[in-house]
């Protein structure tokens, strides 16, 4: 069991997650509550990830981190190395491969709230920034918390874009998936079981939590 | 300005609100969707301090009215007034957000907030207050509209009337410039309205501002008084008293609305200038009736609307009565709607609907079959231009 890996890949998948919830609720809001007409094709180009393979996808995050990029070169002659196969470049490869994870789930627990108590509240006194945090935001909890943990348990489980953009370096860009790969490809398939089923089963509790906390019955309980 | 004025008011709750005037004029064009196309709001009215009913059916253009006097939805143009303060001008491109207004609004479905317990609910828009101040005003005013015992249930764990009075107080609570009520009596039995009503009533004596109080039921536009506006298809058809506007209706739609049981095509076959009368013909019948002689010529089409409790059966044909529409008939059904006897009675092929008490089904020993005569005043017949 490699714990340099597991660790590396826990701390990729709370970043990215982190920063997604920052991200996305934004775009989210701006997709649920926009009225501009050519809205659809953003909403087309941020679920792009979920139909694209990694590879393609990893491929034009390579091209857009890499040297000859205008980000590449900025962040070359800021930090004086290249961002692509290092931690901060798997970091962005990352957060655009699980953006629609995290929008997607944002975006219809707010489309979910009911208009007319949006309509109340601004009625009541309150502007748009304030019904979103009085409103919005507890109603949309349950939507919240899933687009949090599915592109958590989603970065977890990446392989093809790690592989693109991070490529393998122990400590920097191996994740527990490539990891996997590298064990099965020396034969050492014990190891890659355990690995394997550690994944698995976080993976597992994070959707069953998900699932779990949008039952009915406890999204009327009381702590909500 | 709106935020000033409110936040003043609110930090200071001994000093009385000065009393100022808060008309409401309101001159809009809204187009709006309905399930039978595109409709248009196109109104022009003032209301004064108190209850001015809008009645009309529905798909008729009231919530969308009230939407945009809330500031929910923006008209296409026009312009609205509260108290001299212009809520919204088209030409002058000024549109107060919804949330400057102070404007209370009242929705059809109530709108409480689900999460938020009755008490967070009615305290919803207190703002730049202690959280004592905050607790001792929404007490006050739950203890007035009798839901103080509901302070900490969630909107999901009580009554449909609670709930009510739960959204009013939520809305008044802010002393709002003008009070919009969305069918707020329709999901409540007769005692919880007329309870309701009586304690609006009194909150409205201590707080002179107009309340706009949508329906669409006859009864209510009754029962509150005051000035009615009657729409219809995004149209004010009608303006005026209650019982001006309503018993003499110009348009079907408000005969069936203000619930008219019979209404019957007719054609003026005779004018009586001198007895201030005129004669007309049911349908293709024979029947005739005298009705109120209203300015027509002899072929006139147009329809008379005569209520069912406005007529009378009688088991023999009546002798020196004032009422100069006697008609003989035979009972065709007779119906019981919990405790009024419906009875329907076919009059030389026109029928008409009676309603009797049960006692005067018993002591007349009506039924199916029984030769009557159906008896209506002259002034129970309402004539609509079609």
């Amino acid at each position: 069991m490699n714990w340099e890996a597991f660790w590396l890949t826990v701390r990729l998948a709370a970043i990215v997650s982190g920063l997604l919830v920052v991200i996305g609720i934004p775009v989210a809001y701006w997709l649920t509550f926009s009225r501009w007409r050519w809205k659809f094709l953003v909403e087309a180009a941020v679920s792009l990830p979920i139909v694209l393979p990694p590879t393609v996808l990893g491929f034009y995050v390579l091209v857009a981190l890499g040297s000859r990029s205008p980000i590449g070169r900025w962040w070359e002659s800021a930090t004086g190395h290249t961002l692509a196969f290092t931690f901060p470049g798997l970091v962005i490869g990352s957060l655009l491969y699980s953006l629609p994870f995290a929008i997607q789930p944002f975006a219809s627990s707010f489309g979910a709230v009911d208009r007319r108590l949006l309509q109340a509240s601004a009625s009541l006194g309150d502007g748009p920034r304030q019904t979103f945090f009085r409103i919005i935001v507890p109603l949309s909890k349950g939507g919240l918390i899933a687009g949090f943990a599915l592109s958590f348990a989603h970065t977890l489980g990446e392989f093809g874009v790690v592989l693109m953009v991070g490529g393998n370096i122990p400590g920097v860009t191996r994740t527990i998936s490539i990891d996997i790969f590298d064990q099965v490809q020396t034969g050492n398939y014990s190891s890659a079981n355990q690995t394997a089923m550690i994944l698995l089963v976080i993976s597992f509790a994070v959707l069953s939590l998900v699932y779990g906390l949008n039952r009915r019955p406890w999204a009327a309980g009381p702590w909500r | 300005m709106a935020v000033k004025a409110r936040s003043q008011s609110a930090k200071s709750p001994d000093i009385p609100a000065v009393p100022v005037s808060s008309d409401l004029e309101v001159r809009i064009r809204k187009r709006y969707p309905n399930p039978e196309g595109t409709f248009s709001v196109n109104v022009h009215f003032r209301a004064l301090a108190g209850f001015t009913v809008i009645f009309g059916a529905s798909g008729a253009g009231k919530t969308t009215l009230l939407d945009c006097i809330a500031g929910v939805t923006k008209p296409d143009e026009g312009r609205i007034f509260v108290g001299g303060e212009e809520l919204f001008d088209s030409e002058k491109k000024r549109n107060l957000p919804a949330w400057e207004r102070r404007v209370g609004y009242v929705q059809q479905d109530l709108a409480l907030f689900p999460h938020l317990t009755a008490e967070e609910n009615v305290a919803y828009g207190l703002r730049g207050l202690s959280g004592a101040e905050k607790n001792y005003r929404s007490g006050e005013i739950m203890s007035r509209f009798r839901i103080d015992r509901l302070r900490d249930r969630k909107p999901s764990q009580i009554s449909g009337g609670e709930r009510q009075r739960v959204a009013l107080a939520r809305a008044l609570i802010l002393e709002p410039r003008v009070l919009l009520l969305d069918e707020p009596l329709a999901a409540l039995d007769r005692p919880a309205k007329s309870s309701l009503v009586n304690d609006l009533r009194k909150w409205n004596q201590n707080h002179r501002i107009p309340i706009l109080f949508v329906t669409h039921n006859g009864e209510e536009v009754f029962a509150l008084g005051n000035e009615v506006i009657i729409l219809d298809s995004g149209k004010i058809a009608a303006q005026g008293l209650p019982h001006e506007v309503m018993r003499a209706p110009r348009l079907e739609t408000i005969a069936q609305l203000s619930g008219f049981e019979n209404i019957f095509d007719a054609t003026v076959v005779a004018l009586h200038e001198t007895r201030g009368t005129l004669t007309c013909r049911l349908g293709k019948s024979e029947v005739e009736l005298e009705t109120p002689l209203v300015r027509a010529d002899t072929g006139t089409r147009l329809r008379v609307g005569m209520r069912a409790g406005d007529l009378l059966l009688a088991t023999e044909k009546p002798q020196g009565l004032s009422a100069r529409n006697i008609l003989s008939g035979t009972i065709q059904r007779i119906e019981q709607r919990d405790v009024i006897i419906s009875a329907a009675v076919d009059c030389g092929g026109v029928e008409f609907e009676v309603h009797l008490t049960l006692a005067a089904r018993d002591f007349l020993n009506l039924a199916p079959g029984k030769q009557v005569w159906v008896v209506g005043k002259t002034h129970s017949c309402h004539l609509m231009g079609i």
